[in-house]
Order: C-alpha cells, then structure tokens, then sequence
C-alpha cells in the first residue's frame, strides 16, 4: 500500500463531499428550491420578457467581451512581469491583484467618478463622443476591470515554468520567434489561458457592485441580470428572483463546460 | 489572606452586576428602518432612553439598522429580529403583514395612517436654476435632464414617479392616459436610473450631471445644508404628492423578546412633542400643529396629495404602475 500524505482516503473524501455540500451545493440547491414552484413554463415566461432579454444579452455579452480582452490583455501583462527586468517591477506585480481585494462598490464609484462627464477622464472623452459612465460600455469597463487578475495569475505560474530550452530548440531548428511563440509557447500556455477565462467570465457575469454604479441602469440599454433579480427581489417575487438565478447559473455553467472542453482538448493537442 | 478576598469580592460585585438588570429592566430593542433616517433615529434613540428612564426607571437601548427599505423588509421577513420597523413606505410593511410578523391593522393601530412625520417631492436644482424650472411641466421640456433613482429599485423613487403622476392627473382635463403620457415623457429626460436616492444625489451633485434632481423634501433641505445655498437652490411645485414615512410593532418579535411595552412606547414617543421637533430639526414636516407651526418658515406651502386619494392605497398603486409588466416597464420597453 502506498503512504498517503493526507489521513485516510475515506476521512479526506468524506470531508470534502461533506464541505462542498455545505458550502456550495446546499445554497444552489436552496435556489433551485425557490424556483422550483415556478415550472418550466413559467420560466420561459419569464425569460421572454424583452426587458429580461436585452439584460441576459448585456450581461453575457459584456462578460464574454471583457474575458476576451483581459485575455489578450492578461497574457501580455503576465508575460512581460515574468520575461523582463524592470524598475518598479514588484509594486506592479502586487498591483494586479489589486482588483481582488477592493470591495466591488468602490471599484464602481471610483470608475464613475473617473468617467462621468466631469471626472478626469470623461472630460476629455465626452467632447469626443465616447461615453463610458452609464452606458453599456462602462459595464464592460467595470468588468474588465473586476476580471483583470484572474488572466494574469493563472498563465504566470505557466510561463515561469517554461523552460527556455524548448525555445532555444525551436530557434537552433530554424523556428521565427513568431514560429516559436505561436507553435511552441502558446500552446503550452492555452489551457492556463483558457483556466482564466473562464474565471474572468464567470466573476463579470455575477458582478453587481461595481456595474451599477457606471452602467445607469436603463431598462433596454444598460441593465444587467443581477439587477433584474434586485427589481424582482424588491416586489417580493422570491421564486422569480430565483428563477432568473438559475436561468443564469444555467447558462454560466454551460459556459464553463464548453470551456473545460476546450480546456481538455488543448491540453492533449499541446501533450501530443 | 486579604489578597485572596479582594479579586473574590470583584467576582461577586461582577456577578451582582450581572444579575441586577433583572431587578431594574434593562431592555434593548431593535429599530429596521430605511437609509436617510440614520441622524434622525440616532438623535430619537438618545431622547427616547432619557425620557423612559425617568419615567419608568428603566435602560432602553435602542439599536438601529439602515439600508433601502425593501431590503430590510427582506430581512425581517427573512428573520431579522426587529421590534420596530420604520420604513419609507407602507408596501414594504405590508409585505412584512402578510406573513404574520404584523398585524393586518397595523396602519389603524397609529395616528396619522402610523406616520408620525411627512415629507413630499421637491425640486433641486442648480445655482441660479440655469433652464427655469419652476413646476413639473418643465421637466419634460426636451434637453432637461431629470435625475431620479429607479423606482424598481428604490421605495423612495416610486413616490417620485407617483407624485408626477397625481400632478399630471390633478391638471385641467388630466386624465390617466395624459398622466401617462407626462410620466413617460419625464423618464425620457432621465439619463441615469440610480438604484437608491443617496445614489441618485451623488450623481446629480458630484458628478454634476443632470438639471435636477427629484428628491424628499428632507433630503433636498439636507444637501442645501451640507453643500451650501450658493451652489443648489429648491424649487417647490405647485402640487406634490404627501410622503408618509410609516411605522409599525412586529408583533411576533416582540411577543417573543417580551419588548412590547418598550416597543409601542417608543413609537408613541415619535408622536410627542420632543420627538416632533427632532424629526423637523432633521427636515421632515412634523404632525403636530403647534411644532408644525413653530418650523413653519423651513418648509415651503405646497398642496399635497395622498397615495389613498389618488391611487387607492399602495397595493393597488405597486400592481398597477412598479410590479414586472406594469405602467413604468412599459414606459421602459416604450423609450426604444
């Protein structure tokens, strides 16, 4: 038999089953219970409501727009804090993790007092025509900004664990550096990549406290599912509220899926 | 020896202390209200346990909770153990009644349809009131913008939104297709739907955005103070809706908690004299004739109407305009 570091499979397994029931499956499934009297009709309904319609597009659609960015964005970040040396480099890094630790509320009113028609950026954008603060793009700022981290910490570890080796090899074959990074490095790093992604996206499609505050709110133009819940919670429409709760678990879930698959799929290609 | 006796004589003058407030009641209740009352309950609390002391001997602390009102409507349907609820309207303390917290009558228990203080829907607008508002027809003239909070969202918006409404209805030939109409056009104006009224003042007054801002009475007088008369004035119009901010005993908690007494003391207390003249310190209109009388100067003459008068009461007033496919949803779906 082989010594394991933790007491006893039985033990370890049946405190973590025990743990994440308690702590993840028991309010999902408290959920599913409110919604539960509602039926599948009654759901459908409440789905097809033009207002609830554009605020599901926007939600989804700014949270999938956004973990694109941090992406493209994130990878660039990570890669230049592992790759070069730089005055200031250690303040830098701390500051990425920033968006981690500051209540989404003051992200939010920080963002609007920065991009309102007279806050140090929106007065120079606004003459240009470009309106952040309440409008469906300052819900995307205001994802991205709550996203950001996640990219960056999950393919840092990747990057600093690649070995130059591989990349003086592709180069000593006669690889270009853009050969190199496209058929060597970025494979190896697509499925940390992808890890957060998918990350970024599920936190910017639950973000509230942060979007309120710069989105304005308009029924039809810049309203976001968690504040649909909100308004239903206000009319004291628990199994609504809950409805559209699991509506978007529903479809988070479906997401994250699809990424994992993703996720599975690059990591066989990059191991083969 | 004598080493001995002295930690021991604290420990039993401890315990005597501990026991002692069985002998002289010291009680505790909790307060659940909404977010602008904050000073006012602050300053009630302190008068209140003053008072009760001398009368009855008695410590009452009174502990407060803040937040939007339909929120702490949740929470104590949800079981938060309030004694006391007073909230910005008398929808989210029916909603606390229908299941059994409070009693049906609630509202018939207390004077004044259970508000011991009142408010109504002004104007604030900026220095010099640059587009000319006077009255709520301005509003809808087109490159005005109103800021109001949404009245989805927040319990004091919706008696922004309805106080628009009874003054468009209450116009020569005004009828609930005009109000409609009216109501409509003024949301159009509103270029950001706040999701609470301090919300809603924070965008108006340090983002400077917007031509007026549509708040309580209370709360325009408050930013007038705060932020001085040199930068926002108040514009009164001829007919506003009558706010009544009301309050209630929860019934089962303070069964329970054996705080009823001190409960229902502390709510007539609001009605008192002493009290009446705090809640007008803090801007809201007293009840009271002769305190009334006394802060007359701080509140402008305006005819006001009530929720009953016009819309039959709060029930009808959320299924009809503010519940999922109501007036104000179609308004929303109409703008695009």
């Amino acid at each position: 038999m082989t010594r394991r570091v933790l007491p006893g499979f039985g033990l370890s397994l049946g405190y973590t089953v025990v743990y994440l029931g308690l702590i993840v499956l028991l309010p999902l499934s408290a959920l599913a219970v409110k919604a539960a009297g509602i039926g599948f009709d009654g759901l459908w309904s409440i789905l097809a409501t033009p207002r609830i319609v554009a605020a599901l597009k926007l939600s989804f659609g700014a949270a999938a727009l956004s973990a694109v960015i941090n992406a493209v964005v994130g990878l660039l970040v990570a890669w230049v804090l592992v790759r070069y040396e730089f005055p200031g480099k250690r303040l830098f890094d701390a500051l990425v993790d920033l968006p981690f630790a500051l209540p989404t509320a003051v992200a939010g009113i920080a963002l609007t007092a920065l991009y309102a028609p007279n806050g140090w950026l929106g007065q120079w954008l606004v003459p240009l025509g470009i309106k952040v603060a309440f409008s469906p793009l300052g819900v995307l700022v205001a994802m991205i900004f709550v996203g950001f981290p996640y990219v960056v910490r999950t393919v840092q570890p990747v990057l600093e664990a690649l070995d130059r080796d591989v990349e003086e090899a592709a180069e000593s074959l006669g690889a270009t550096r853009l050969q190199t990074f496209v058929r060597v490095l970025f494979p190896l790093m697509l499925p940390a990549l992808l890890t957060g992604v998918a990350l970024a996206l599920a936190r910017a499609v639950g973000e509230y406290g942060s979007v309120i505050f710069i989105s304005g709110n308009l029924p039809m133009q810049s309203e976001i599912l968690p504040l649909v819940i909100v308004q239903k919670l206000e009319q004291y429409k628990y199994a609504d509220a809950a409805a559209v709760g699991v509506i978007m678990l529903a479809i988070s879930f479906g997401l994250l899926l699809a990424i994992n698959m993703l996720q599975r799929w690059s990591r066989r290609w990059a191991e083969r | 020896m004598a080493a001995m006796t002295k930690p021991l004589n604290l420990l039993l003058a401890a315990l005597w202390s501990l026991s002692a407030p069985a002998f002289a009641a010291d009680v505790t209740i909790l307060n659940v209200s909404y977010d602008p009352t904050r000073e006012l309950y602050k300053d009630v609390a302190t008068a209140f346990a003053a008072k009760h002391r001398t009368e009855t001997g008695d410590q009452v602390t009174v502990n407060a909770s803040h937040g939007g009102s339909g929120k702490q409507a949740r929470a104590v349907i949800d079981g938060l153990e309030a004694d006391v609820v007073t909230l910005a309207l008398a929808y989210d303390i029916d909603a606390i009644a229908r299941t059994g917290l409070v009693g049906a009558d609630w509202q018939k228990r207390l004077p004044n349809n259970a508000a011991p203080y009142t408010s109504t829907i002004v104007f604030l607008v900026r220095k010099g009131n640059p587009k000319g508002i006077k009255d709520w027809p301005d509003l809808i003239k087109p490159g005005v913008q109103v800021i109001t909070p949404n009245p989805k969202t927040s319990g004091g918006a919706r008696w922004n939104y309805l106080a628009a409404w009874g003054y468009a209805l209450r116009q020569p030939g005004g009828n609930a297709t005009k109000a409609r109409e009216f109501v409509a056009a003024l949301y159009k104006n509103v270029p950001v739907l706040d999701t609470g009224a301090r919300g809603s003042t924070t965008t108006f007054v340090q983002r400077g955005i917007g031509d007026v801002l549509l708040a309580w009475e209370n709360e325009a007088l408050l930013s007038q103070r705060e932020l001085g008369k040199d930068q926002f004035e108040i514009v009164v119009p001829s007919i506003s809706i009558l706010a009544e901010p009301p309050v209630a005993v929860v019934d089962k908690v303070v069964d329970k908690r054996k705080t009823r007494a001190t409960a229902e003391a502390y709510l007539n207390f609001l009605y008192t004299p002493q009290a009446q003249e705090l809640a007008a310190k803090h801007f809201y209109r007293p009840r009271l004739a002769e305190v009334a009388a006394k802060y007359d100067s701080q509140f402008a003459k305006v005819t006001t109407f009530t929720i009953d008068e016009v819309f039959g009461g709060w029930k009808k007033a959320q299924a009809e305009h503010f519940d999922d496919n109501g007036v104000f949803d179609q308004l929303g779906t109409a703008n695009n």
